[in-house]
């Protein structure tokens, strides 16, 4: 438990704030510290091609980790709001099929956000009404069917083909296409994106989400509507879905049903999971992984006389050995790393201590 | 909806609860047949019976978690036979569950601030409490209520089981109970730990009323004025606890039967 160990240490409640900032590790700051002068030392193929679009899948995957980690409830819908608000942003905003709406950015992406809760909502009322794994089942419907609309339907989305031609905004006189503008514009999307989450899974709201998830009759029995806390939390995840996905729009340019895919679905589940769904940096730590496997896997492949293609075998491995050896993921090996280290280096008489 | 006025008036006439005709189905199987019963505010009573005598199915009933087939339940005069469980909750009705329904992920303080948050508003805060958040206060409080001070910040699934057992009782009093179902609260629990439990029940303030649900006589008839006797989904009896010890339909029944 990678939430447990964080929080236990801190001796945090419901009365602290700010976990994070208490909590401040030596690791956590190397981390904000690489990560911001990145690109002083990476080429722009690592800026965008690994980090960003590491952070953007990021965000998606912790849109997953909320409801999953918090809730109890893994949605296989996640990409299918991300696409959604990116589809919005393609279709009103600027593109280059004949007919595009070119509407300002600006206004595109509130209509992205705004219409994405509004399918947060949808997607919501109807998996909230499962539990286990008929969420998973009746999420991964819903995905399915908006795939394969999006396939078909040439009126609104252009069908198989997709849309391209969308720019990258220019605001604020920079213009965001370029590499290091896009490192730091999905940098910054993926940081508030990882703060709002880890604020309010210590408000009031993540809390009873917390408490749903361990026990949703007594939540009831308590005063809470469950139900509908369920369905605001899918709303929540579906801002956080909507903004990785509209930043993935920004950064290929274009977006066709295949972003929407049940693979891709699968991929986001894939990331969560290996990163680890006990806190929100997990999602973040599994992007990494997967774009660097997707990326390298081939060349590393084809160095050792195997085929390239096979690169779907080493992160199905990957997943696998995770799952099998560590059910909170990649942070979840991490943290009992520390503890382990801890343990050892720790005076005899304050063994325990954090524990009571 | 009711103002508080209005309920507050209610509570001088009315009983805290009057049950009128409930019957509760499961298919063929009448697991509560025209049971009526009335509890006064601030009554402490005792629900007895063999198992399968219908006394969860009557709390649950009674909290909304399962509604009664047929019949009336009233809440401080006020008909809440259709309410949801959560407007029960709202108006004061509590219960304990017989197996521990924490959340074992959480603190042990969280457990008791999600009780109190869910009888007030902001339930759905993005807003992190402060630390001198009255109900911050109220939750730490209660924790030193049920004596559970020290591990306020252990994980609840860390606890041993009579500390859940405490726990459970902390939820119970979160906001402001009128009525607290408890439900076999000294299950399992060592002769220390009942003697805490009693003492716990006793020092509740007077104008908390309960119905507890136990097996342990000992335990029952020192916590209690009143019991209601029930079997096989009806009640069949009720009266002071010395009428009940010394009714012999009683004794045959249930005290003889090894059952205590």
């Amino acid at each position: 438990m990678a939430l447990a160990e964080s929080r236990a240490r801190g001796a945090s409640s419901a009365a602290s704030q700010l976990p994070w900032l208490q909590n401040l590790n030596p690791a956590a700051v190397l981390v904000a510290v690489v990560v911001l002068i990145m690109p002083a030392i990476a080429s722009s193929f690592v800026l965008t091609q690994i980090f960003g679009w590491a952070y953007m899948l990021g965000t998606i995957a912790l849109s997953l980790m909320f409801l999953a980690g918090y809730g109890g409830m893994v949605s296989l819908a996640q990409v299918t709001v991300a696409g959604f608000a990116g589809y919005v942003v393609a279709i009103l905003g600027v593109n280059g099929v004949p007919g595009g709406r070119g509407w300002p950015w600006w206004l595109a992406v509130l209509a992205a956000l705004i219409l994405s809760t509004v399918v947060g909502a949808i997607v919501g009322a109807l998996a909230v009404r499962t539990e286990g794994i008929y969420t998973i089942m009746i999420t991964l419907a819903i995905a399915a069917a908006f795939y394969y609309f999006t396939n078909e339907n040439y009126a609104i989305f252009n069908g198989h083909t997709g849309i391209d031609g969308i720019p990258t905004p220019v605001f604020l006189g920079v213009d965001w296409h370029a590499p290091i503008p896009f490192y730091y514009l999905t940098l910054f999307v993926a940081v508030l994106c990882w703060l709002a989450v880890s604020y309010v899974s210590r408000a009031p709201f993540g809390l009873a989400l917390q408490g749903i998830r361990d026990n949703p009759r007594r939540m009831a029995a308590l005063g809470f509507n469950v139900n509908a806390h369920r369905v605001a939390a899918y709303v929540f995840a579906a801002l956080i879905a909507a903004l990785g996905g509209i930043l993935l729009v920004w950064g290929y340019g274009e977006i066709a049903p295949g972003a929407v895919s049940v693979s891709a679905a699968i991929d986001i589940l894939v990331i969560a999971v290996v990163g680890g769904i006990g806190n929100p940096i997990g999602p973040f730590i599994g992007a990494l992984i997967y774009v660097v496997l997707k990326t390298f896997a081939l060349d590393v492949l084809v160095a050792f006389g195997l085929d390239g293609n096979r690169f779907r075998l080493l992160i199905g491995l990957g997943f696998l050995a995770i799952v099998f050896f560590s059910p909170d993921g990649v942070i979840g090996l991490w943290a009992r790393w520390r503890n382990r280290l801890q343990a050892d280096s720790a005076p005899p008489q304050k063994a325990g201590d954090g524990h009571g | 909806m009711d103002s508080v006025a209005q309920r507050l008036s209610a509570v001088g006439s009315a009983n805290a609860l009057e049950l009128r005709g409930v019957t509760r189905l499961f298919g063929a199987l009448a697991a509560l047949v025209d049971v009526s019963l009335t509890v006064r505010p601030g009554e402490r009573r005792a629900v007895l019976g063999s198992n399968g005598a219908g006394k969860t199915t009557l709390f649950n009933c009674i909290t909304g978690d399962f509604p009664p087939s047929s019949g009336t339940i009233r809440f401080f005069g006020e008909d809440v036979t259709a309410f949801p469980p959560q407007e029960r909750i709202r108006r004061g009705l509590r219960r304990t569950y017989q197996i521990s329904a924490l959340f074992p992920r959480l603190s042990v303080l969280d457990n008791v601030y999600l009780a109190c948050r869910g009888v007030s508003r902001g339930r759905y805060s993005f807003i992190q409490p402060r630390r001198s958040d009255a109900l911050v206060h109220a939750a730490e409080n209660l924790v030193q209520a049920v004596h559970l001070t020290a591990i306020k910040d252990r994980f609840v699934a860390e606890l041993a089981y009579g500390q859940q057992r405490q726990l459970e009782i902390a939820l119970a009093l979160a906001g402001a109970p009128r009525l607290i179902l408890f439900d076999e609260p000294a299950a399992g629990l060592s002769p220390t730990e009942r003697a805490e439990l009693i003492e716990i029940l006793s020092s509740l303030p007077a104008y908390i009323g309960y119905i507890i649900i136990e097996h342990d006589m000992d335990v029952a008839l020192r916590v209690v004025e009143r019991i209601t006797m029930m079997h096989n989904g009806r009640i069949f009896k009720e009266g002071a606890p010395q009428e009940i010890e010394a009714d012999p339909e009683v004794q045959e029944l249930y005290l003889g039967g090894g059952h205590a």
